[in-house]
């Protein structure tokens, strides 16, 4: 429990610290919401050209485009952060958060929370919204329960996916960029309907990587419809459980790193 | 209070070797650092750089695990119990904040108390004792961006001492300060020290702080300990000795022996004498010396501890 207020006293200080410089923030509050309005843009446009992709019509990719973009812009806003990892580790921020009562990881999440990226987590909120508007969904209380989860399940898997690549940077100060191929890649990859792309490309990605549980199936079961690769209705109920898995996985890169990082001090 | 045995620590470093071939090479920082400090203890850490200081302290702190030895401080494993531990310790790195940078020094430390979950009225007596003895009072609405290093310094010294740790470990506290500055610090931690409740360790490249601060000096050189014990004892061993400076009237007679002394010095045409006491008192070679010639100055110069260890540190 005083564990817990002390992470919302490091958030809050956070916040302050943003606020701190009003108008550099406003400006980069502002421009950051840019990156989000052009994933949305680029589905749009691509529905200029065509009037389905892979097989679904513009309300239904937009539907698996927004899951994507707000679980990402939440997962980016909470966690994206980490992916400075390698500046805490060379200017020895690392080491000051040791010597704290606290979790490392939250520790240096919190203490940089970008709040800067906030409103695109309200923008990519708002077009799912407009999405689920757009579609005619026959809501039952699983599917409004679908609805809420799906997002943040996709938050929790991309953010496991940063906290991956950012633990590189335990092994190879210059991870470089290594690791933005697995987030901005994923996302990219996960904004469209996964039936566009080729069975290997697919195979690994998708099912392999678990990308395909981030938004596709679970805008399937939303929209009541069936999946043409053929998996059953429920695998968008599998979104959370794909999630924690992640999440179990990223748990263990970021302990193994962080125990190499203290055997070799570098 | 810490105890370490046979401590270790070992870097891989890859060497180039070859256009493409790469060598892994051991580096030992610290090659087995037996140390006991008992509750209470000031004890200086020092060495020239690179000799381990820091990695050490890292073991000690929770930061780094050991390669080989064992460690042990408020009876407890730093890597493995690390977050227990931090709430029994306080840590001062002269060259890193523990301190909000953008945020006024007076919230830096209401957030410690939140992190070190420490009940608001202990919290807010340790400050007010800090707020008197370190003068914060003037800056403590400043965002801790502006302070200047002495000020931001004693905010750092409160910061690492609000939760009550029983052991406080200083990183060069005193790095880059002013004359002014560094003597508020240590006359701080002078009197920190004196209660007896906080044992100090501190690492530092100024003497001057071991002189005024610690009892006990521990010297290591390559990873290894080469020297543990009082600054007296360390004198003793290297053989330091107080001299006599002698300004004389006329010129040092050819041939002249001062009893139980040595001439170790002759300027301005033998007007100038030193003389190293080797095992007489001061006050023994005065009154042989001024039987002998007419003085006109004197002074007696105790031995710099500078000179012994840079002489340690060359051997």
């Amino acid at each position: 429990m005083g564990e817990l207020r002390a992470y919302v006293a490091l958030a809050g200080a956070q916040a302050r610290s943003a606020f701190s410089y009003r108008a550099s923030f406003l400006i980069e509050l502002v421009g950051n919401v840019g990156a989000t309005v052009f994933d949305v843009l680029s589905v749009l446009v691509l529905f200029r050209a065509t009037d389905r992709i892979g097989g679904f019509d513009l309300p239904e990719a937009l539907l698996m485009t927004s899951i994507t973009s707000s679980g990402f812009a939440l997962a980016d806003f909470a966690v994206g952060n980490v992916d400075r990892l390698k500046t805490y580790v060379r200017a020895g921020t690392l080491d000051a958060v040791l010597v704290r009562p606290l979790g490392a990881l939250p520790q240096l999440l919190l203490m940089d929370l970008p709040m800067r990226k906030m409103l695109r987590v309200v923008f990519g909120v708002t077009v799912l919204a407009v999405a689920l508007g757009l579609n005619d969904v026959d809501w039952t209380p699983a599917r409004v329960l679908l609805v809420t989860l799906a997002p943040l399940s996709c938050a929790v898997f991309m953010g496991s996916i940063f906290v991956i690549s950012a633990s590189l940077a335990f092994w190879w100060v210059e991870s470089g960029e290594i690791g933005s191929a697995f987030t901005y890649g994923g996302r990219d990859f996960a904004s469209y309907p996964i039936t566009v792309y080729g069975p290997a490309f697919r195979g690994l990605f998708a099912y392999a990587l678990g990308f395909a549980f981030v938004a596709y199936q679970p805008a399937l079961a939303l929209l009541g419809r069936p999946d043409p690769l053929g998996l059953p209705a429920w695998a968008g109920f599998a979104s959370p459980l794909v999630a924690i898995g992640a999440a179990t996985v990223a748990t263990i890169v970021w302990r193994i790193g962080i125990r190499q990082y203290r055997s070799t001090g570098s | 209070m810490i105890k370490t045995k046979d401590l270790q620590k070992n870097f891989a470093v890859r060497v180039k070797s070859g256009r493409f071939r790469r060598e892994k090479r051991v580096v030992e920082a610290v090659a087995g650092v037996s140390l006991s400090i008992e509750a209470g203890e000031m004890v200086g850490y020092i060495g020239p750089n690179g000799a381990g200081k820091s990695t050490t302290l890292k073991m000690l702190t929770g930061v780094l695990s050991p390669s080989g030895g064992e460690v042990e401080v408020c009876g407890l494993q730093p890597v493995p119990q690390r977050t227990r531990l931090a709430l029994r310790i306080g840590v001062v790195f002269g060259q890193r904040s523990q301190l909000w940078w953008d945020l006024p020094l007076h919230e830096s430390f209401a957030l410690l108390r939140h992190i070190y979950r420490v009940p608001a009225a202990e919290h807010a007596a340790r400050l007010r004792r800090c707020r008197d003895l370190l003068d914060l009072d003037d800056f403590l609405d400043t965002p801790v961006r502006q302070l200047s290093l002495g000020q931001r310094m004693r905010g750092e010294l409160t910061a690492a001492l609000l939760h009550g740790p029983r052991v406080l470990f200083l990183d060069e506290p005193t790095i880059g300060l002013d004359v002014v500055s560094k003597q508020a610090v240590r006359s701080f931690l002078a009197e920190l020290g004196a209660t007896g409740d906080v044992t100090l360790v501190l690492t530092t490249h100024d003497l001057a702080d071991i002189e005024r601060l610690c009892e006990r000096l521990v010297v290591i050189d390559h990873g290894r300990v080469v020297h543990d014990g009082t600054i007296e004892a360390l004198h003793a061993r290297y053989g330091s000795r107080r001299s006599l400076v002698a300004d004389l009237s006329s010129p040092l007679p050819e041939g002249f022996v001062l009893p139980g002394a040595t001439l170790v010095g002759v300027e301005a045409d033998r007007h100038r004498v030193t003389f190293a006491l080797d095992g007489v008192t001061a006050g023994a070679a005065v009154a042989d010396l001024v039987t002998a010639v007419a003085i006109r100055d004197l002074s007696v110069v105790e031995p710099d501890i500078e000179d012994v260890v840079a002489r340690l540190y060359a051997s």
